[in-house]
């Protein structure tokens, strides 16, 4: 390899690390102010403090008083922060105050189940998604157009919790919903993305020049809407965890969001952080890739 | 398609209308039970039967509906005037205080939205009364929706700063409240339309899904998310298929409010 060139590939590895360090301090700042955040909006939230327990009749003034101390030794905000990111540093994740278990047990059974339910949901919705978008923005017949728009429409309309529902009446799996709400979401932004780009005066020169659509699409329509569509995979993973809590809970399958719903209603105070917290890191390090991913297209388009 | 547009904001218009006019449309109140009847089927007294408490399921719809129908606008409301004051201060000042309310926009983008509202939500005291949880349960939605819309208003206000049009106004000495006032907070008043009227059918559905969640609207106030709930109990609802009017009607609302917008989004 000629030295110019030994020397130019060290400039663009030096700059791929440099741009990925800054994606890891990206990551940990807002992991730690987003889990700071959360913890300010619980603590400051109405109601925090109150225990079900309180309303119990049958409880002593001291046992009373008792339940009282135990939720103010959570009531300090910076304590609660500072308590929770020593015991992280030690790898404790503490004990669920609802479930009685270890949050790390907890999550280790559970995590799985929701990645499972996740992944299978994105490769459902990505396939359909963009299958029928290539299908429209290429194959231009209006009817496929507008039954794929009906039916991403009324699915846009449903909320995910309905669907879920839906799911449980007819006893389809419910891991399928997860692919019904990332589907339209798919379909909708990439066809309009295909479409323009379709339309742009390279593609239509292509065209005139009898390419066939297939290539056309491979050579010259996925390569410039790839980084936008790197974006939207990255995006589309956010929205499955938000699917998956109502998914979850309603069609029983013991996941995080399932447990989120659990601790929700608990008011399991530290769990609820921690869960977010998690859900906050897959969704910033999807992000993170989805736009570490984009970047060799975009170089090469330079 | 200005005619499915039209169509669009008909059906909002008599579907508002209905439920403002609740008190004189529907046969009862929302919380009445008609202990005698639990479970019935239409009659002529009962449009669309009455749930497993003997409450008209009419009477509740009409109701419900305009709980989401009045609030979920109002969380909009609240959502944009947030977006437009953050963002709009962030892209005029610029710098830093760009960059810190850029970083907060991130910050909330990234925490998983459901996640965040069930936390909050489910925090609330457990003695509330169903007037205070509709009112939170808006207050927040409106509260912590505002990150999308702040961001486009920001880059919005940041162009306009930097337009021919603001120029002018500043080489003619207009400045400071001024110009933002005159110059900058009219020309985003199209794009604040655009976020509020995006931000509606959000709330409409996210609602729904907190109430079908049971984290939603405390009962016996009704809500589209409460109303659903009763899906839950599926053995009947193959015997009832009158219990799908509430899903029926979400699906044609939020349909309606996506064609009446379709010249808002070209804005967003």
């Amino acid at each position: 390899m000629p030295p110019a060139e030994i020397v130019s590939l060290r400039a663009h590895l030096k700059m791929r690390m440099r741009a990925l360090g800054k994606h890891v301090c990206r990551l940990l700042l807002v992991l730690c102010l987003g889990g700071f955040l959360g913890a300010t909006l619980v603590r400051f939230a109405p109601g925090f403090g109150v225990d079900e327990e309180e309303l119990d009749s049958r409880l002593s003034r001291e046992s009373m008083e008792a339940v009282r101390q135990s939720q103010e030794l959570n009531g300090s905000l910076a304590g609660f922060y500072l308590r929770y990111l020593t015991h992280l540093l030690e790898g404790d994740l503490g004990i669920s105050r609802t479930l009685h278990e270890p949050v790390r047990q907890l999550l280790a059974e559970r995590f799985q189940e929701t990645l499972k339910s996740v992944a299978l949901g994105l490769a459902l919705g990505w396939a359909a998604g963009l299958t029928l978008a290539m299908t429209v923005a290429m194959g231009r017949t209006w009817f496929v157009d507008l039954g794929a728009s009906l039916v991403t429409s009324t699915l846009l309309c449903v909320p995910a919790a309905v669907l879920a529902l839906l799911f449980v009446i007819v006893q389809a799996p419910g891991r399928l919903v997860i692919g019904l709400i990332v589907f339209p979401k798919v379909f909708v932004y990439a066809r309009n993305l295909l479409a323009q780009t379709a339309s742009l005066p390279h593609v239509l020169t292509a065209r005139a020049k009898g390419l066939g659509s297939v290539r056309v699409l491979l050579w010259h329509v996925l390569p410039v809407a790839a980084p936008q569509l790197f974006a939207l995979a990255g995006i589309s993973v956010s929205l499955a965890f938000a699917a998956a809590i109502p998914v979850e809970v309603l069609c029983d399958l013991p996941g995080i969001g399932q447990l989120a719903w659990k601790a929700a209603l608990g008011r399991d105070l530290e769990l609820l952080v921690i869960l977010t917290m998690i859900v906050t890191l897959v969704t910033l390090l999807a992000n993170t890739a989805a736009e570490l991913a984009s970047r060799p297209i975009h170089g090469g388009e330079a | 398609m200005r005619r499915v547009r039209l169509l669009a904001i008909l059906f909002l218009v008599s579907v508002a209308a209905a439920c403002l006019m609740a008190e004189f449309i529907a046969p009862a109140s929302y919380a009445q039970q008609f202990r005698e009847v639990p479970n019935a089927a239409p009659t002529r007294q009962h449009l669309l039967g009455t749930d497993d408490l003997g409450r008209d399921r009419l009477s509740r719809l009409l109701y419900g509906m305009r709980v989401s129908l009045l609030l979920a606008p109002a969380a909009a409301a609240l959502s944009s005037v947030l977006a437009a004051v953050i963002g709009g201060a962030a892209g005029f000042v610029g710098g830093w205080l760009e960059t810190g309310v850029m970083a907060a926009t991130d910050l909330f983008l990234s925490l998983p939205w459901l996640f965040l509202l069930i936390t909050v939500r489910a925090l609330l005291p457990l003695n509330v009364s169903p007037i205070t949880s509709v009112v939170i349960t808006f207050a927040l939605l409106g509260c912590l929706g505002w990150a999308a819309a702040a961001r486009v208003i920001c880059a919005d206000a940041r162009t306009l700063c930097a337009s021919d049009m603001v120029l002018l106004a500043r080489a003619s000495g207009s400045s400071g409240f001024r110009l933002l006032w005159r110059h900058i907070v009219p020309n985003l008043r199209p794009v604040l339309s655009a976020q509020f009227w995006i931000s509606v059918p959000v709330f409409i559905l996210t609602e729904a899904n907190l109430g079908v969640l049971g984290l939603g609207v405390a009962e016996p106030l009704p809500s589209w998310g409460s109303l659903l709930r009763e899906l839950e109990s599926f053995s009947s609802v193959t015997a009832q298929p009158w219990q799908f009017v509430p899903l029926v009607l979400v699906i044609a609302t939020v349909s309606c409010f996506h064609l009446a917008m379709q010249e808002q989004e070209t804005w967003a």
